[in-house]
């Protein structure tokens, strides 16, 4: 399989925080990759240079071979990677269909055809019936939903979750699970997920990248890197080993 | 006949609002027949804040940006048109294309300083005002266009109307403006069902999160802030020749750009008719405080009074006068 994105030694500061650290990794073309790590560890960070929010004081963000490092985030969005974010970002007083429909209009310049479209992704992720609520009025786990609806109605060929499980209930964590699963393996989308609900991330990635201080300090199956005492250790704490 | 016309004028709206629109407009048409020269000058004023407060409404209600410099294009637009043809005999019209251009230009320009450094907000509106009143000084000291002198429109030919130079009796400004206005309605009816609406409203709820949508913020403000401009100017110039006489410290005025904004923001900012509710109701409501307070001997208290009635419907109606119209007259019945 060929890498889809590949992240070559990325690293920035704040002050004097090194929040990413070299960090070098592959998500190959098809797959669904989990980026874990304690808090602070700097994915989130990691998260926004890819998306362009930051660029990276070095280092290097492929897609699909292209160089993207340092584009605006709409650029980015065009050369085709879909990003949520982990603080909910909803158009509040737009529509649940409005939201989602400008998220269409990077494919179509046809507001007609984007609403559509963006009824089709409601329907995917179980918001369609609340299509014609305002965004603001949304529970936080349908704003979550209506996070991925709008970065999937992009038509990415690489989508970025940033904690899109935190605060569901382990029913709702099963339904996302398997709505990733059936857009991963259908239309061959390429995921990578930020996560701290092992549930959804030893179900969903078939490969591990594990953050620490903004550094990688572990990568593999999710088997191996949970049973990996670096990766206990930084979670646990030393003397729990 | 008329039914495809206005589904083609104003599609998705249901009947009852597209009745009410009609009339609406017949009432408009019919309105200044027959009233006195006060009268029909007040719904001249009435029907110049409402196209400004359209222009305005467009950067502010649509794509979210504060701009607190309006006088800037209006003032632009009108000395341009007014200039243009005193010093050089170009028709109005054409002077008016000129305006848009010259407005539009200064709206480039406030907008990239804005937006490529990010001053948001309350700082992008100080930077519009800052604009508008280099402007002003800088006016008074442009002889071309007579600077603090001011520039006089000659008034000779006021008894008969012709439209395309712009010379006529106060009903023909009434009747341009009416059909500016309503132009100007169907435009933005149009543009808020298409993409660069959709990215406006975007933009204007998250900037963030639309440019992560694909969403170039920067260009499509730009686009709001010309537009918005382009319009104002347009609005300046029928001002500039219904009035006659321009000084700069009136035309790009503070005070001016302010009480341009009030319109949409009793009306209901970001909607397609709150500003010319708005207009309706406060220009009125100014002139009978003026006639009230004078009648009374209270000279003075005409300005107290219109900011008593102002704060009372912004604090009894934060979203505008006309959303709560809309949902009381049920004219969103059977829209799409």
């Amino acid at each position: 399989m060929t890498d889809l994105l590949e992240v070559r030694g990325i690293s920035r500061s704040f002050g004097g925080l090194r929040a990413v650290n070299d960090v070098s990794f592959a998500v190959p073309n098809g797959a669904m990759v989990g980026l874990i790590g304690p808090n602070g560890a700097g994915k989130t960070t990691c998260f926004n240079l890819i998306a362009g929010v930051y660029k990276p004081d070095a280092g290097r963000v492929l897609l699909d071979g292209r160089d993207v490092t340092g584009f605006r985030p709409d650029r980015v969005c065009h050369a085709g990677v879909g990003r949520t974010f982990q603080i909910v970002r909803p158009f509040g007083g737009l529509s649940v269909e409005q939201n989602v429909a400008i998220g269409a209009l990077r494919v179509t310049n046809d507001v007609a055809a984007a609403t559509r479209a963006a009824r089709e992704v409601l329907d995917l992720l179980g918001l369609i019936a609340r299509k014609d609520q305002q965004a603001a009025s949304l529970t936080l786990p349908d704003r979550k939903r209506l996070e991925v609806a709008r970065a999937l109605a992009t038509q990415p060929k690489i989508l970025l979750l940033d904690e899109v499980m935190a605060g569901l209930r382990p029913t709702e964590v099963d339904v996302m699970v398997n709505v990733f699963r059936d857009l991963n393996r259908q239309l061959g989308l390429t995921i990578l997920l930020i996560e701290h609900v092992m549930r959804a991330v030893m179900a969903l990635a078939q490969d591990i990248v594990v953050l620490h201080h903004g550094e990688v300090i572990a990568r593999g199956a999710p088997e191996a890197v949970v049973r990996d005492p670096a990766v206990l250790e930084c979670y646990l704490g030393e003397e729990a080993l | 006949m008329l039914a495809p016309l206005m589904n083609g004028l104003m599609p998705g709206a249901g009947p009852r609002a597209r009745v009410a629109l009609l009339l609406a407009l017949a009432v408009l048409l019919l309105l200044p027949l027959g009233v006195s020269d006060y009268i029909l000058s007040v719904l001249i004023l009435c029907l110049v804040f409402a196209y400004y407060g359209q222009a305005w409404n467009i950067m502010m209600g649509f794509a979210g940006q504060l701009s607190l410099g309006h006088a800037l294009y209006t003032g632009l637009g009108a000395y341009t048109a007014a200039a243009l043809f005193v010093n050089l005999g170009v028709n109005p019209w054409v002077g008016m294309l000129a305006g848009i251009f010259v407005a539009a230009a200064a709206a480039a320009i406030i907008g990239f300083l804005g937006f490529r450094f990010s001053i948001e907000g309350v700082y992008f509106a100080l930077l519009t005002i800052a604009f508008a009143e280099f402007t002003r000084i800088g006016f008074n000291h442009f002889d071309w266009v007579k600077a603090t002198a001011g520039l006089f429109l000659p008034v000779a030919q006021r008894d008969f109307n012709d439209v395309l130079t712009l010379r006529g009796r106060p009903i023909m400004f009434y009747y341009v403006l009416l059909a500016m206005t309503v132009l100007t309605l169907v435009i933005c009816h149009r543009l808020l069902r298409s993409k660069i609406g959709q990215y406006w409203l975007a933009i204007r709820e998250d900037q963030v999160a639309a440019q992560t949508l694909g969403v170039d913020v920067f260009r499509y403000k730009l686009y709001a802030v010309m537009l918005s401009a382009g319009l104002a100017s347009v609005g300046g110039g029928i001002y500039a020749f219904y009035y006659n006489v321009l000084f700069p410290d009136t035309m790009f005025a503070l005070s001016f750009s302010i009480e341009m904004t009030l319109a949409p923001l009793v009306g209901g900012i970001g909607t397609l008719v709150g500003p010319i509710v708005g207009a309706f109701i406060l220009t009125p409501l100014g002139e009978v405080l003026t006639a009230l307070t004078d009648e009374l001997h209270l000279g003075g208290l005409k300005q107290f009074f219109y900011g008593i009635c102002l704060v009372l419907i912004v604090v009894v109606r934060p979203t505008g006068l006309w959303p709560w119209l809309y949902r009381k007259l049920r004219l969103d019945r059977g829209a799409t």
